[in-house]
């Protein structure tokens, strides 16, 4: 498992004089689920299409499959897949027809590697004859994904898969790539929704054309340095600027019906900050340690830098 | 919290030929509530807020909007409420001062009302120094925040957020919700949609729609408790995934 | 071959199920060659004329007779003297002044030969044209009908003139012409436009991330528009023949090579705009700048080339559609062969390589 299928060494791009990348460096394992998270204009999609050989990286190089994506880009069209962030489908073909088509163009048919897509293109199955550009954003997600593994590529990009989709598809396209997984295909997906992080085995965190952290997503969450307290309190408009004065406290974010408080192990107590509350006027208030999740580091790291 | 009621939808039924996008919508908004509006893609949201905003004729049922018929008086709807969706509607190649003069105008504020609401609104958003870039030249997230707040620019009764917070940092996704939470603060009632269900947490109530029917409308709270949930992605697919 | 066959079946489904380039596709052509026939054979009912009769005799009258109970023409004036000429083509109401010389009987039987002058107003050319033909007919009949009793043969020979537009370039111009325009607006435009599509839907990109070489994308997108085009190309030709009696003097195999040439020639013109276009829009812009409003004024389809400013006639030699609608010309009505149009042909040919080459370097195997 500790073949190594993509390298990417010092690589930077930039338009114009906007850097879009700024000497990124990541290695992603055979098999595994690699997943570049970050808000938009972070670069992920720029990264993707030199990952594509769509686009030349402007220092550095980039290997797949001990493949040069400069030098060997004709190669590497035949090992890999790939989606775009639209899901690009022929919108007046049917979802048959589309299928039949990139299949084609790998001069492949949908029975070679049926048993590749079965359990995805079974669920859009009873609409095949009906127009891509009719069908659910969940259904073109599925569509497009059986697309790009038609031909049964080695290394899998998906850039933004789940953007614009409801939590149900994005929960079931998860599962989709899991089941992948067990094909021994290397999965590299980019997305804005932090909560998906936990859904890959390693994540890369970017922001503004670098990369903050390489990590699995389990060791990032325990990396976090603080600890944070989820409060309530009677008076929920005015407590977040209440809390912001706390010189002690790192940040105070309401989150939900709740204001998570952040603060440096030992440095503060549940005590002084409930007492600080009541000082300020505030009742019936709650107070309950949570645990951090990708988002918060992601905020500590995004602050750190 | 007072419960006057600005948004009230009883029977609302949306029809498209045999397709029935809007099946028997029934519900009430109050003022200055942060109100949830979920469901999967193609649960019919999109329909319904356009018959809210005015821009499409229900089929049958009693819709009225800041007080107003939505078969009737769909101008005067279209005067007391704001809109935001995704694709923020800015001009990219006006600076942000020339956005709000344009945008004032449409809504008939003159010319020292747009002076004031631009200085009062930037002030909020600390970018007073940014007056005069070029929309195209600035981050995403001062764009989402700009284009908010020109939603609010005239003082609507209610605002629609279609999706407002798509692909933005954490940190400005987390600006952004406390620029909500003031702005309901004042007495505009918000009207979001999204699909970030941590997001859902932040509403006084929501209402989840599948397949064009409500199936559930409550405070996050008592969602949870009622399906047993830890959080609202756990509601949310227990109650669209069969 | 596999790959082919389903690249042309794809974009086949592209062109049948949108209405809008179906009608672009077949309606456009045939709108425009009954729209322009339409003009030109309707304003030959009741052209007004005039007639100047220097002999008024049996014989100028029978004809004069004939011509105005034919229903095409109505009689104006009867003119005095050759200077009132100038003044009612002036006017603009008349379209044709018939003169008969003197002593026109008396010719005639004298020698056989007899003189009769037509002058039409040509800056309407197509009109001039068809006039000019009708009259022409008029007296040719009536010149068989004496012959038909003497046994020497009389002629009345009818000496033509066009005013205003002396070499008549819109002689049956409107079928070359629109020839042109339309195997250009298919092919060309359609062409970019459905490149530019798969840019903006995103397709492109899948595609270029697969084995597929440029050629094989660019004959698979092309090769529809080809056989669509030569349809049309057929289709129009068939219009002209058969609806409105355009002749075909010269070899057909000629006239379709040609017609395949410029067909190719448009196709890569297409190409190029699509690789220099990021969406339809662009594409769409310019195919109708670059390409059919130069094509409509500069290439003699409507505005003949000897009249323009020399700049004008020096810029109408990079149009593709004059050197077309030239050899169309030639081979139709003229029916020369090869031999006389080599030298367009070999223009054609010449611009359609260096469109393909500058495609084929444009077209990118990347984004950028």
């Amino acid at each position: 498992m500790n073949e190594l299928s993509v390298i990417i060494n010092e690589v930077s791009r930039h338009y114009n004089k906007v850097i879009a990348l700024d000497k990124i460096s990541v290695s992603i394992k055979k098999g595994e689920i690699f997943g570049f998270i970050g808000p938009d204009g972070a670069g992920k999609t720029s990264l993707f299409r030199i990952l594509t050989t769509l686009l030349f990286p402007h220092t550095g190089y980039i290997t797949i499959e001990g493949l040069d994506v400069v030098k060997d880009f004709k190669k590497i069209r035949n090992i890999i897949g790939y989606m775009p962030g639209s899901f690009s489908l022929y919108q007046d073909l049917s979802v048959e027809e589309n299928l039949n088509f990139f299949a084609s163009i790998f001069n492949t048919t949908p029975e070679q590697n049926y048993h590749l897509i079965k359990d995805i293109y079974q669920q859009i199955e009873p609409f095949k004859n009906r127009p891509a550009g009719k069908l659910s954003g969940g259904m073109k997600q599925k569509l497009a994904l059986s697309c790009a593994l038609i031909h049964k590529p080695e290394v899998l990009f998906l850039d933004e898969p789940t953007t614009g989709v409801d939590a149900v598809s994005r929960k079931e396209f998860w599962e989709m790539l899991k089941n992948l997984q067990n094909f021994g295909i290397s999965i590299i997906v980019s997305t804005p929704y932090m909560d998906e992080a936990s859904l890959c085995d390693r994540v890369a965190l970017m922001e503004d054309g670098r990369i903050m952290e390489i990590e699995s997503p389990q060791n990032i969450q325990a990396k976090y340095p603080y600890l944070i307290a989820a409060i309530r309190s009677n008076n929920m408009y005015d407590i977040i600027s209440d809390l912001q004065e706390i010189p002690k406290a790192t940040s105070a974010f309401r989150f939900g019906d709740n204001i998570h408080l952040s603060y440096k192990k030992g440095e503060l107590h549940k005590d002084e900050i409930v007492n600080f509350l009541e000082n300020k006027g505030h009742k019936n208030i709650s107070f309950d340690m949570v645990e951090a999740d990708i988002e918060d580091c992601f905020m500590e790291l995004m602050n750190k830098n | 919290m007072s419960k006057e009621i600005i948004i009230s939808v009883q029977n609302l039924m949306k029809k498209f030929g045999q397709f029935v996008a809007n099946d028997d919508l029934s519900f009430e908004v109050y003022k200055g509530e942060i109100f949830g509006f979920l469901g999967a893609n193609g649960a019919g949201k999109t329909t319904a807020i356009k018959i809210l905003c005015g821009l499409s004729t229900p089929t049958s049922g009693k819709i009225s909007v800041a007080g107003f018929d939505a078969y009737t008086q769909t101008n005067k709807i279209k005067h007391n409420i704001g809109y935001m969706s995704q694709k923020f509607s800015l001009y990219e190649d006006l600076t942000i001062t020339e956005n709000f003069r344009f945008y004032g105008g449409i809504y008939g504020l003159n010319k020292k009302q747009i002076q004031d609401k631009t200085k009062q609104l930037l002030e909020r958003l600390k970018l007073e120094d940014a007056k005069d870039k070029i929309i195209s030249s600035i981050p995403l997230g001062w764009k989402q925040k700009l284009a908010f707040s020109i939603a609010i620019m005239h003082d609507p009764k209610i605002v629609f957020l279609d999706e407002p917070t798509g692909g933005v940092d954490p940190i400005t996704r987390r600006q952004f919700w406390e620029l909500i939470y003031e702005t309901a603060h004042q007495g505009i009632t918000v009207f979001v949609t999204t699909h970030y269900m941590d997001e859902a947490e932040y509403c006084d109530r929501v209402s989840i729609m599948v397949d064009g029917k409500i199936i559930a409308l409550n405070s996050p709270k008592n969602l949870k408790n009622e399906y047993q949930a830890k959080s609202m992605d756990e509601v949310f697919l227990k109650l669209t995934r069969n | 071959m596999q790959l082919f066959r389903s690249f042309v079946k794809k974009e086949f489904y592209h062109i049948f199920r949108d209405v809008r380039t179906l009608l672009i596709l077949f309606g456009l052509p045939i709108a425009l060659i009954l729209i322009f026939g339409y003009v030109v054979t309707s304003e030959i009912k009741n052209a007004k004329i005039a007639i100047l009769d220097h002999s008024k005799d049996k014989i100028t009258t029978e004809i004069t007779n004939k011509i105005l109970s034919s229903g095409y023409f109505i009689l104006s004036e009867n003119l005095k003297s050759a200077k009132q000429i100038e003044e009612v083509f002036r006017q603009g109401e008349v379209r044709e002044v018939i003169i008969f010389e003197p002593e026109f009987s008396k010719n005639l039987s004298k020698t056989g030969q007899a003189n009769v002058q037509i002058i039409t107003d040509a800056s309407d050319a197509n009109t001039a044209n068809l006039i000019l033909n009708y009259t022409r007919a008029i007296i040719q009949d009536y010149s068989m009908s004496l012959n038909k009793i003497p046994a020497q043969s009389i002629k009345i020979i009818p000496q033509t003139r066009m005013l205003y537009n002396e070499e008549l370039k819109g002689v049956y111009m409107f079928v070359p012409g629109t020839m042109a325009l339309i195997l250009l607006l298919v092919s060309a435009m359609m062409t970019s436009i459905s490149i530019a599509r798969e840019k903006e839907m995103g397709t492109m990109e899948v595609m270029l991330v697969s084995p597929l070489k440029p050629l094989q994308i660019i004959l698979g997108k092309v090769t529809p528009y080809f056989v669509l085009s030569f349809i049309n190309a057929v289709t129009i030709l068939l219009l002209g023949v058969f609806v409105f009696g355009m002749p075909v003097k010269g070899s057909l195999i000629l006239l379709l090579g040609e017609s395949m040439l410029f067909i190719l020639l448009s196709l890569s013109l297409g190409i190029l705009i699509s690789t220099v276009s990021p969406n339809q829009q662009v594409a769409m812009f310019i195919s109708m700048m670059a390409l059919m409003l130069p094509t409509i004024l500069l290439s003699g389809f409507i505005f003949p080339i000897e009249n323009m400013p020399p700049l004008l006639q020096w810029i109408s030699h990079i149009m593709p559609a004059r050197w077309f609608i030239t050899v169309l010309k030639n081979v139709m009505l003229k029916g020369t062969g090869l031999l006389f149009v080599w030298k367009e042909s070999l223009i054609m040919i010449g611009m359609t390589v260096i469109f393909i080459s500058m495609s084929v370097r444009k077209f990118k195997v990347r984004l950028e």
